[in-house]
């Protein structure tokens, strides 16, 4: 707190809206800068995409600025429509995800401009690359800003739109247009219910500016549609199941710099809208609101994972994993419903800290991880797991940036990911306080599905890494991998080295974080940080305590003491001191040659096999007539059969009934006009 | 806090972590000397695996073309982990500082941590055995893990602690109260210590039949110390399992205090307790056999079934009354 009260006299609230704004000029800028390089493509590099980074900062001084300070600006801007001016608030919760946006943002600010640099002689448009990066930032700042419910959707869609250009940057393949056209219906359909769940605030506020949302006296009818609309947009755009379809889409075929921000960040701004929305604008939670959320998050955590085991792309694999996380994010967020719909603040503050530290973890791994995936498609244009092997040894620094990825995401201590769901698992222990036996066993359930799919995602990643790094290249031009320019090593290792700190220093990042609860639910986590920076305490000291410095400590004395010990110490006489190098055993067959490793596929088999049933897997060996045989293998998400044909053929069904009006005749069309006219005057009146 | 930070306490700690690598290949030694015995064999002596242990870190170490440098780090990345998870569970006596570090949650992280690690250096060599032997183990691991948090949960509910110490000490002053939660759990976490430490019906530690080994087919091109540190490593794994079972479940003669005494009595508790359990795990191994490897996906469930039995009826029976 000694840093808090050092800083409050110099730097305040109005420094960080300042800071916010900076950003968001700065965003717009690189946008319009980025419309001079169809003349002069070094624009993007050395231009635009720098400026990207220094968005990042601004955001990131502006978010944490506005952490440490705790209190709440707001701005009204000469902006909008005459009778609707547009809101700016800066608060504790804008603040978190703006650090989160920055945090991300700088990472790609420093990898962009090696990445970008591939595609200055291709045919692909450079001016829509930075143009619509740019107005994605903004349209991502501005949600986080926008305290009224006209701004927030003019930024919503500013954000959708650009987002979608950029899926379909690539768009001279038919799968990358069809995957951007299924992201654009579905994330119009989302707008839609979200903008819907405002109406029916407004209609109780009488007016779109969230302090008057808040106020509204709702009835407990409408509370719950709000919410259900509201769900339902925000989780369509965080990819929740059953809504993710497009996400796995869409997120691969973006520019793997753009990925990172798509999943890394704009799933985080969908949590962001759910959470203003629906723990600060409603407010009066009701129980079955945690349930459901719950069981979404438990569905979409456990089906993410297995989906992403399922995969050989690894872009797609990551992107399946975003599904995954965001599921274990409302796993928290729906623990924390639950708890504070039972009147127990500080318990529902747990969770909901826990939530967010993993927004912000989600956004470090997965954001590295998709910048670890950008560097080997640039190092060796493979995206395919079943042609990789051996990259550890051709890129060394991505291989270790990356590892710390795997490692974080698998959730293993003492790594961020670890955190996170530690505070989650804290959260749903304390499940026997609950008065309710029904909440009471199904918080158990929940948490059983939380640590299958924690286990189970570090079985994807062992497969991730093994079959990607280590091993035997599978391919000629993986072999001949090139390790990568040093601005790209430099984003993957600002976003490594930060995983690994909020991994170590969990009690100074919970610190920061506090202040969002104690704005939004009126309570915090005293305890947390109660006994010092080395012991991280989320309830009581009795009840559970984890120090991540000393388990690093720890790990790395007992290790390296081993080491030294062992390579020193003991084996002194020359003959065992130095290791030998020789072909591998392999139990004394002939020497193994790539072709017999295990690929991705083979690793997941037995995953496949026990699992199977949730998925629809076609597999076949057929024998050719040269006497060789052939495995074929395609796995397709059940929901597409269960939910999306169904919809799709009804609606195509009831155009092919709409067309019938559609005579050709004029006089037929007034008629419908009219009749429409006077049916809308009649309901009026 | 302040209690865990006493010099004397961290002077116990390291002390009874120092006792858990020296124990470690004792309980191995014992398992297999009970298990030759009810095979009508005399069998090795019980202190074979420490001649083992000594003969392979005399030896020179070797590794292959084809491996990066994690293969090298592996080894000591695994032992670490392994013997700092083991170092959390109360083996002589209870309140540990280490305990307060770490909780179960953390044990748990950490043995996975080890896994990963194991199941990388396994993919490292880039054979064929290397990659099977991973994604198995990587197979049952992700179906053990889950049993094994549900298991440990049921023990921090009835405890309102997840520090193995608390639950230990809450378990002592609740004297003896037969609780279904309790017997769950214990069948969950006896299941998940089978498949977690590679014994019979999941695995087989002596086997090196191609197709059946799962552990070993990791190990496979690791020699010299190397190859010591990771089978110690999985000597320490099977003695943190039983200490945790006998520990957490019958935790009767464990030290409460720092005296001589209650560390003596505490030392001679758990190698009584050990010696029974590992003699029942000998039996049960002698009286199995190994299943198919699509086997233990059931024999999984059923751990993870009775570990969320064991907590469902905790919180369903159990808080209310």
């Amino acid at each position: 707190m000694s840093l808090t009260t050092l800083l409050t006299p110099t730097l305040s609230m109005d420094t960080a809206l300042h800071l916010a704004g900076l950003a968001v000029v700065l965003a717009l800028l690189s946008s319009v800068v980025s419309l001079a390089a169809k003349r002069a493509p070094w624009v993007l590099r050395r231009v635009a995409t720098p400026l990207l980074g220094c968005v990042g900062l601004a955001a990131l001084a502006a978010g944490v600025l506005a952490l440490l300070v705790g209190e709440v600006v707001t701005v009204t801007l000469p902006l909008g429509l005459p009778w609707l001016p547009w809101h700016i608030r800066l608060d504790a919760l804008s603040g978190f995800f703006l650090a989160v946006i920055g945090v991300v943002t700088c990472a790609v600010g420093l990898y962009g401009p090696s990445y970008v640099r591939g595609f200055e002689h291709g045919k692909d448009s450079l001016t829509a690359l930075g143009g619509f990066s740019g107005l994605f930032l903004t349209g991502m700042l501005l949600v986080v800003l926008a305290d009224d419910a006209f701004l927030f959707m003019v930024a919503w869609e500013l954000m959708s739109l650009s987002s979608y250009f950029l899926v379909a940057f690539h768009h001279e393949h038919a799968e990358n247009r069809r995957a951007a056209f299924l992201y654009l219906l579905m994330a119009h359909v989302g707008g839609l219910m979200i903008l819907l769940a405002y109406g029916v605030l407004a209609a109780f506020g009488d007016s779109f500016a969230f302090v008057d949302l808040r106020a509204a006296p709702v009835p407990t009818v409408w509370a719950g549609v709000a919410f259900a609309l509201a769900f339902m947009g925000f989780g369509m755009k965080a990819g929740l199941v059953p809504l993710h379809a497009w996400l796995p889409e869409a997120h691969p075929v973006a520019p793997s710099h753009i990925s990172a921000l798509m999943s890394g960040v704009m799933l985080k701004v969908a949590v962001y809208g759910f959470i203003r929305v629906c723990f600060d604008l409603i407010g009066q939670i009701q129980w079955q609101w945690g349930v459901v959320v719950l069981a979404i998050g438990c569905l979409s955590a456990l089906f993410g994972v297995l989906s992403a085991l399922m995969q050989t792309d690894l872009k797609r694999l990551l992107a399946y994993s975003s599904v995954e996380n965001l599921g274990i994010i409302f796993i928290a967020l729906g623990l924390s419903l639950v708890f504070l719909s039972a009147d127990f603040t500080e318990l529902g503050a747990l969770a909901f800290v826990a939530a967010l530290y993993h927004c912000l973890n989600h956004a470090l791994f997965k954001g590295l991880l998709f910048l670890g995936a950008g560097a080997i498609l640039h190092g060796t244009r493979e995206r395919d797991l079943d042609q990789m092997g051996g990259l550890l040894r051709r890129m060394p620094w991505t291989g270790l940036f990356f590892l710390v990825g795997v490692l974080s995401i698998s959730a293993l201590p003492p790594f961020n990911g670890f955190v996170s769901e530690w505070l989650t698992f804290q959260a749903a222990l304390q499940a026997w306080q609950l008065d309710s036996g029904v909440l009471r066993s199904l918080i158990p359930i929940a948490s059983a599905v939380l640590a299958l799919t924690g286990a189970l995602v570090a079985v994807t990643f062992v497969k991730v890494y093994g079959i990607a790094f280590l091993g035997q290249a599978r391919s000629r031009h993986v072999r001949r991998a090139h390790r990568g320019p040093w601005g790209m090593l430099a984003g993957q290792g600002l976003l490594a080295v930060l995983c690994l700190a909020l991994g170590v220093l969990p009690t100074w990042v919970i610190g920061l974080i506090d202040a969002v609860p104690r704005q939004v639910l009126g309570d915090g986590l005293p305890q947390a940080g109660a006994y010092g920076w080395l012991w991280l305490t989320p309830v009581s000291p009795q009840t559970a305590s984890y120090s991540g410095p000393l388990v690093v400590l720890m790990l790395a004395g007992i290790g390296l003491t081993a080491f030294w010990g062992l390579n020193h110490l003991w084996a002194k006489g020359a003959a065992v001191r130095w290791v030998r190098r020789g072909d591998a055993w392999d139990c004394g067959f002939a020497p193994p040659s790539p072709r017999m490793q295990y690929t991705a596929t083979s690793f997941a088999q037995p995953i496949r096999r026990v699992f199977g049933l949730l998925f629809q897997i076609e597999e076949s060996v057929t024998t050719q007539e040269d006497g060789s045989t052939r495995h074929r293998l395609r796995i397709r998400d059940r929901f597409w059969g269960l939910l999306y044909l169904p919809i799709a053929r009804a609606v195509e069904s009831s155009a092919r009934r709409v067309v019938r009006l559609q005579s050709g005749n004029v006089r037929v069309y007034l008629g419908w006009t009219l009749a429409t006219l006077v049916g809308l005057l009649w309901i009026i009146t | 806090m302040g209690n865990f930070l006493t010099g004397s306490g961290w002077g116990i700690a390291a002390l009874q972590s120092l006792l858990y690598i020296a124990l470690a290949p004792l309980l191995v030694g014992w398992l297999r000397k009970v298990k030759a015995r009810l095979q009508n064999r005399r069998g090795p002596s019980l202190l074979q695996p420490y001649r083992d242990l000594y003969k392979l870190l005399a030896k020179e170490a070797r590794v292959a073309h084809t491996t990066s440098p994690l293969f090298r780090a592996a080894p000591y990345i695994v032992f670490t982990a392994t013997w700092m998870a083991a170092a959390t569970v109360p083996l002589l006596v209870v309140d540990l500082p280490t305990a307060a570090i770490a909780d179960i949650i953390v044990l748990v992280g950490l043995l996975a941590l080890a896994r990963v690690f194991l199941a990388l250096a396994g993919m490292d060599v880039g054979t064929a055995f290397g990659g099977m032997g991973a994604s198995r183990e990587m197979l049952i691991g992700a179906l053990a893990e889950p049993a094994m948090l549900m298991a440990v949960f049921t023990l921090a509910m009835t405890a309102h602690s997840t520090n193995l110490s608390s639950v230990i000490d809450h378990h002592l002053s609740d004297g003896f109260v037969l609780r279904p939660s309790y017997l769950f759990a214990l069948g969950g976490l006896v299941l998940v210590a089978i498949a977690e430490t590679g014994r019979i019906p999941v695995d087989n530690p002596t086997t090196h039949l191609e197709l059946t080994m799962v552990h070993e087919a990791m190990l496979l091109e690791y020699s010299g110390r190397h190859l010591a540190l990771m089978e110690w490593a999985a000597q320490l794994k099977l003695l943190l399992y039983g200490t945790l079972i006998v520990n957490v479940f019958f935790p009767w003669g464990i030290g409460q205090g720092l005296s001589p005494a209650a560390l003596g009595l505490g030392l001679a508790a758990v190698v009584g307790k050990l010696a029974v359990l590992a003699a029942a795990l000998a039996v049960g191994e002698t009286v199995l056999a190994k299943m198919r490897l699509f086997r233990a996906p059931a024999f999984l469930n059923l751990a993870l079934l009775l570990s969320l039995l064991g907590l469902l009826s905790h919180v369903i029976l159990e808080v209310g009354a």
